[in-house]
């Protein structure tokens, strides 16, 4: 009985183990480490690196416990002969931002306060919490999200919030992917793959930033991982995980929401906020479909600026010309997403299917729209295609 | 007890030296052959030395002591190879001996090879928990896996990076029955933890408090000598009859000792908790822990001291690990 026990447990073990990722396998040396079970943290550590090769900074961390026995430890990544302190330095980072996100992770009832609404054919969202080094897949729980899985991210040598081609940093805003580059594609650089995401946005070129490129990307077939800031902007991950995360996205479809530090809420005060920006698009298309061209126009900031670069002034007069000539206008909205932008207060992207009829013209499209809050009411502050 | 009669070969590194009394009983006698060698192997004359072990062998194949002797002889003519084989035999048929593992662990350290150099001093000690050697060299070992890993981790070339290994060859199966030690500042302890328990065994000529306090003088004397590296002041505390740890002669054993004396470039050695016993009033043996520690060892055991009064001075007579 007791032998069937312990077997039942070893098999458990073993099938825990083989699941476990690196990143829990690290996490489980740093526990042996702390419960002063230092032969189980080296043999661990062995175990790792006989997997991972490439994975340096648990070859730090097998350093520190080979050193402890030959003489006391003076600090973590106790390197003793004179090397570049910024790459000690960097190991340093990653192991305190992957312990940190392994022992804090989000509970079940905090929800990003970004992702207000998924439509139905958004099956993920990625959200990168740039302080934490993390980036969190949401599943799309009918238009909710959930958390599914998290995963350690680099990110630009310089931080976020890109504003120039070549200031290294990542972009902070709502983003979606827009392509897939395979490996073969590729040069060893991307490793496993690239998905390219849209900076700079629409958002981004009215505020006059530029740069290109920024991807989500594998590391070079040597290495495991890279530090938390090492990147010229873009968001890179280990090959295994950038092959989980190809698995959630969507090219065209998954959105990308890159915070500084990701503000976290809960279901009650996302819904509520849902359900207001809701009501105002409602409200919007409703009079737009009444042909109440003021009221329609009263939806709009005074800020406001389309797609062709025109002004609120040429703008309103345009649509005031072409709704007066329709003697019927019928607007359908489907599929809405909208995603409260990071670091902007109350500004939300707004994203729908548009199917919209009238006397003389019909068209479907994709339209994304900028809310934001004036005086306590939603208007758009930009509106194009999707 | 037994008496090793290998001569001391000059240490590259103070070699530290255990009782293994037991092991000394088990050990066959050796002949002129071995002694030979071991004199040719000191003098650096290796040719010679490998023939008279060699020579050794053929009348006893089997002996450990000759086996040993030319294991180190081969290393030292470079033969790692058969080093590796000779040693590793000896582990094979004597697992019970930490030397051989140790002397294993030098080599392949020499080749680059520290993980099994790490694997057989981890024998060594598992074999001699208390084999200081082997400690210090693991230590060695350890730090230089580590500094292997660190350079994998920043992505450094290890291939450069070789600090000469300076881990010890053992040069004697048998060790000596006392801990050479080495050390730092001088730590007389002022005040003993315990205050000295004088003991009378037989009282017949009163002796007091006095002579203890005496005894603990001459023993805290003989320590901080030692930590000053003052080698002169050290030996002055051995009388003139001292039973020498080996039975070597008196000259040679004072040689052996300057030069352990000598090597560290600290010494500090700690006396702690001493038991003073008189046995009449020109007689008196002082049981005591003996922490040493030096840039190169660190050691922490029982001595027993006996001493004489003589010229109104108490002098050592015999120094014995243990009670």
């Amino acid at each position: 009985m007791r032998g069937v026990a312990l077997f039942l447990a070893a098999l458990g073990f073993a099938v825990a183990a083989a699941a476990a990722s690196p990143e829990d396998r690290l996490s489980a040396v740093f526990e042996a480490i702390e419960a002063n079970r230092v032969d189980e943290a080296m043999r661990r550590i062995d175990a790792l690196l006989r997997d991972y090769p490439n994975f340096r900074l648990a070859y730090l961390v097998r350093g520190d416990l080979l050193l402890a026995r030959a003489r006391p430890l003076l600090t973590f990544g106790n390197v003793v002969k004179t090397v570049p302190q910024d790459r000690i330095e960097g190991l340093r980072e990653e192991a305190l931002a992957r312990l940190r996100a392994m022992r804090s992770r989000p509970s079940d009832d905090r929800l990003p306060r970004y992702v207000l609404q998924l439509h139905p054919g958004q099956k993920h969202v990625l959200v990168v919490d740039s302080r934490r080094s993390r980036l969190y897949v949401f599943g799309n729980d009918q238009g909710r999200p959930r958390l599914v899985a998290d995963f350690y991210v680099t990110l630009g040598k310089n931080g976020v919030e890109k504003t120039r081609e070549g200031d290294q940093k990542t972009p902070i805003g709502v983003y979606h992917v827009t392509g897939n580059l395979p490996r073969s594609k590729l040069t060893d650089f991307y490793g496993a793959g690239a998905f390219p995401i849209n900076y700079p946005n629409e958002w981004d070129r009215r505020r006059g930033r530029n740069g290109h490129g920024i991807w989500l990307h594998g590391v070079p077939a040597d290495l495991y991982s890279r530090p938390p800031r090492a990147s010229d902007g873009c968001l890179v991950f280990a090959n295994p995980d950038l092959e989980s995360i190809g698995r959630y996205v969507q090219v065209g479809t998954t959105p990308v929401i890159i915070a500084d530090a990701i503000e976290w809420s809960d279901a009650a005060s996302v819904d509520a906020e849902r359900r207001s920006l809701n009501a105002a698009l409602e409200q919007w298309r409703a009079d737009w479909q009444g042909r109440d061209t003021e009221r329609y126009l009263g939806h709009y900031s005074q800020r406001f600026g389309a797609g062709g670069g025109q002004n609120y002034a040429a703008w309103a007069a345009h649509k005031r010309a072409v709704n007066g000539a329709k003697s019927w206008i019928k607007v359908e909205l489907s599929r809405v997403a909208m995603f409260r932008y990071p670091r902007e207060g109350d500004f939300v992207v707004v994203s729908f299917e548009q199917d919209y009829k009238s006397s003389t013209l019909s068209n479907t499209m994709r339209k994304r729209q900028y809310w934001i809050k004036e005086e306590g009411r939603w208007k758009i502050l930009y509106e194009g295609a999707g | 007890m037994h008496k090793p009669a290998a001569p001391y070969a000059r240490l590259r590194r103070g070699l530290t030296a255990l009782c293994a009394a037991a092991l000394c009983s088990a050990l066959p006698a050796r002949g002129d052959d071995l002694q030979d060698a071991s004199k040719f192997l000191k003098a650096g004359q290796h040719a010679q030395a490998l023939e008279r072990v060699n020579k050794a062998l053929k009348a006893k194949p089997r002996d450990p002591q000759a086996r040993f002797l030319k294991g180190i002889i081969v290393t030292e003519q470079g033969n790692s190879k058969e080093a590796i084989e000779i040693f590793t035999k000896l582990t094979q048929d004597y697992p019970e001996l930490p030397e051989p593992y140790n002397n294993l662990a030098v080599i392949y350290a020499s080749q680059g090879q520290y993980e099994k150099a790490r694997g057989a001093l981890e024998q060594s000690i598992r074999t001699h928990p208390s084999y200081a050697t082997a400690y210090e060299n693991l230590g060695d070992v350890y730090a230089k896996l580590a500094s292997q890993a660190y350079d994998k981790a920043l992505q450094l070339d290890s291939s450069n990076s070789g600090a000469k290994n300076k881990l010890s060859l053992v040069r004697e199966l048998v060790r000596e029955p006392t801990v050479v030690a080495v050390a730092k500042e001088p730590s007389k302890p002022k005040e003993p933890a315990k205050p000295p328990a004088a003991v009378a065994e037989k009282a017949p000529e009163k002796p007091t408090a006095d002579s203890s306090a005496e005894v603990l003088k001459a023993l805290n004397g003989w320590a901080e000598a030692w930590s000053k590296k003052d080698a002169n002041a050290y030996l002055s505390y051995y009388a003139g009859d001292f039973k020498t740890p080996g039975g070597e002669a008196r000259p040679a054993w004072e040689k052996t000792r300057r030069e352990r004396i000598a090597a560290p470039k600290s010494i500090e050695v700690k006396v702690d908790s001493p038991k003073v016993t008189l046995r009449g009033s020109n007689a008196a043996s002082v049981t005591f822990r003996q922490d040493y520690r030096s840039d190169k060892l660190t050691s922490s055991n029982t001595k027993t001291l006996e001493l004489v009064k003589a010229d109104g001075r108490w002098q050592i007579r015999e120094e014995k690990a243990g009670k």
